[in-house]
């Protein structure tokens, strides 16, 4: 498969606060890749700039085969979606009409509804499960049926490429699941590339097929869970210590942080 | 053909084009709409002489008495007219502020853009006192100055952000507050009174010098507005979010602010500082169309009929002297803003 997402020598940061320098990226096409790594570390800052919300200092982004900023923003919105940390429903919105925003990117002044959109819109209801709630409004929803709403609307985008900046933040454990295997459904359909930020490593580990770490701006490793979940890498990048056992529930690798005090346990 | 979808929206398809409304919405524009023009025909029976409603139309396609024609077409249609703008574009830029801010309280007369145009006015009035085109341009000036200089402070890393406008919005217009009443005491008695009496607003002795500047404004800025609006929409989900689909949002941002700064300039211009009309009308547009969003088409006829409405109100109350109709929306409106006040939680 042709390149999709990759990042090439970028320096990326805010106002003359650079957080990375000559960061090489390629994110796996089809791939369901998981960006980890401690607080502050650039995961953020570098799916903004995957996503154009951020332009990088020096560098560039190429979204499949070409430089990102060389697509006009809608044609490059029609091709690459995002889900960023934090949005507002407006007030009084229902699920159906905050779904079909996604659609913007393939609409025009005079051409504001098509089938395509009709269908876009009903197939991203259902496949998030969220079609019973069509006309009830965001504002009465939990917030596990919220983060599936979004994530709805981002599917109406209808593009090959996802992006999720941290999408179970502020989601209890069956929320976190919930969002999470619905993205696991979405990623073996085989339609898309799916790029997440994820906080929680026993996530990132059972979920994501690539995973990259970060550490102060850098990428310390990326591969295959297996590959990252090691204690030697965990103790770089988090500067702790794990031990990595058999997920008994999926086979996958999992770490669990070692207590120096109950050393004798082991 | 007309199709319903899931959602309360519908499409109509003309040709290739493809557009999308609600009907709650059209059914609210159109009721708003003609409650604007029985309004406005109903001011145009109230003054000196009082006419009948069937004079009035006659009058207004030049049948019946020379008299009633004479009034009608020189002196109430304009004043009628002006009303109607004036509501108009107060309407669509409160709208266009209050959905760029993300707040009920980010409305022109709030932040500090009338009270601009006012300083403007009133520095024309006491410093200069070249007379009333010269107070209009003025104007014009004062609140695109106020403009500029609240969005240069809300700017913050190339982002103009919603409290920080509403906030840094109410200091400048406490700041200019203070500017007009220094003013006031400075300048000379007469002219003083003059500004003064600028500054309650009043549709009182307008002429079409007044009515095509502003109907001007509705007709080029207007449109401007509603083509922005479904931009505007997709902004109130958060900047990110809109540019994710496509959406150059600080564009949208400033081409939305000059159309509806314009739209206010041009408004107090023409009428004086009308105040609350910008606030209440696309807060009443959103709770009669149950309808999210920005609301340029219905805030704008609301606008119409509340100030057409407290025109009527102020010209037929059985007091001695009519009420100026900034006054007459600041009681109006000022009880608005306290419930608004009393029942937000984002205040």
């Amino acid at each position: 498969m042709e390149d999709v997402l990759s990042g090439r020598d970028l320096t990326i940061g805010y106002d003359g606060r650079t957080v990375s320098e000559h960061l090489d990226v390629v994110i796996p096409p089809g791939s369901f890749t998981a960006i980890i790594g401690p607080n502050a570390c650039g995961k953020s800052t570098l799916l903004r700039a995957l996503s154009r919300l951020l332009k990088p200092q020096a560098g560039q982004v190429f979204l499949q085969g070409k430089d990102i900023g060389s697509y006009p923003t809608r044609e490059a919105a029609r091709r690459l979606a995002l889900l960023p940390q934090s949005s507002t429903a407006p007030d009084g919105i229902t699920v159906a009409d905050l779904v079909a925003r996604g659609r913007f990117p393939h609409q025009s002044l005079l051409r504001q509804w098509s089938e395509e959109d009709q269908s876009a819109v009903s197939a991203a209801l259902q496949a998030t499960g969220v079609q019973d709630l069509a006309d009830r409004t965001v504002g009465e929803l939990s917030g596990g049926q919220r983060q599936r709403v979004w994530l709805a609307l981002v599917l109406a985008q209808d593009t090959p490429v996802l992006l999720l900046d941290e999408p179970t933040t502020f989601l209890d454990i069956s929320h976190q699941l919930e969002v999470l295997r619905l993205c696991r459904t979405l990623h073996r359909t085989g339609r898309y590339t799916l790029v997440t930020v994820l906080h929680e490593l026993g996530l990132a580990f059972r979920f994501a097929d690539h995973v990259i770490a970060m550490k102060d701006g850098r990428i310390v490793a990326q591969g295959a869970p297996a590959q990252i979940a090691t204690p030697e890498l965990m103790k770089e990048i988090y500067g702790i210590d794990v031990l990595v056992i058999t997920d008994p529930a999926t086979g996958g690798p999992m770490v669990v942080p070692l207590e120096p005090e109950y050393s004798d346990a082991r | 053909m007309i199709r319903s979808d899931p959602s309360r929206t519908r499409t109509l398809s003309l040709g290739p084009l493809r557009l999308r409304y609600r009907r709650r919405t059209l059914v609210t524009g159109a009721i708003l709409a003609a409650a604007a023009v029985v309004l406005g025909l109903a001011g145009m029976q109230t003054g000196t002489i009082s006419l009948a409603f069937g004079d009035v139309l006659g009058a207004l396609f030049g049948q019946g008495e020379n008299r009633s024609i004479k009034v009608i077409q020189k002196i109430r249609l304009p004043r009628t007219l002006t009303a109607l703008g004036v509501g108009a574009c107060l309407g669509a830029a409160g709208a266009t502020f209050q959905s760029i801010s993300r707040n009920a309280l980010g409305s022109p007369d709030i932040i500090g853009f009338t009270t601009g145009a006012a300083t403007g006015a009133v520095a024309q009035i006491i410093l200069f006192d070249a007379g009333p085109g010269a107070t209009a341009l003025a104007a014009v000036a004062g609140g695109l100055l106020a403009a500029g200089i609240v969005y240069l402070l809300s700017l913050s890393g190339g982002v103009t952000g919603g409290y920080r406008l509403v906030l840094i919005g109410i200091g400048v217009g406490a700041m200019l507050t203070a500017v007009n009443t220094i003013l006031l005491a400075k300048g000379d008695s007469d002219l003083a009174a003059e500004a003064h009496l600028w500054l309650s607003g009043s549709l009182a002795a307008r002429n079409w010098g007044h009515t095509v500047p502003v109907l001007a404004a509705v007709v080029l800025l207007l449109p401007v507005l509603l083509a922005l609006s479904r931009n505007l929409n997709q902004m109130e989900m958060g900047d990110d979010a809109a540019q994710a689909l496509g959406i150059r949002t600080e564009r949208t941002r400033i081409l939305a602010m000059t159309a509806a700064v314009g739209l206010t300039a041009v408004a107090t211009a023409a009428a004086g500082p009308i105040v609350f009309v910008a606030l209440a009308a696309p807060q009443l547009a959103f709770r009669l169309t149950r309808s999210e969003g920005v609301h340029i088409g219905t805030g704008a006829l609301m606008g119409a009929v509340l100030v057409a409405g407290s025109d009527l109100l102020s010209q037929r109350l059985p007091i001695q002297a009519a009420v100026p109709i900034g006054l007459m929306t600041g009681l109006v409106g000022g009880v608005y803003l306290l419930w608004l006040l009393t029942r937000s939680k984002q205040v």
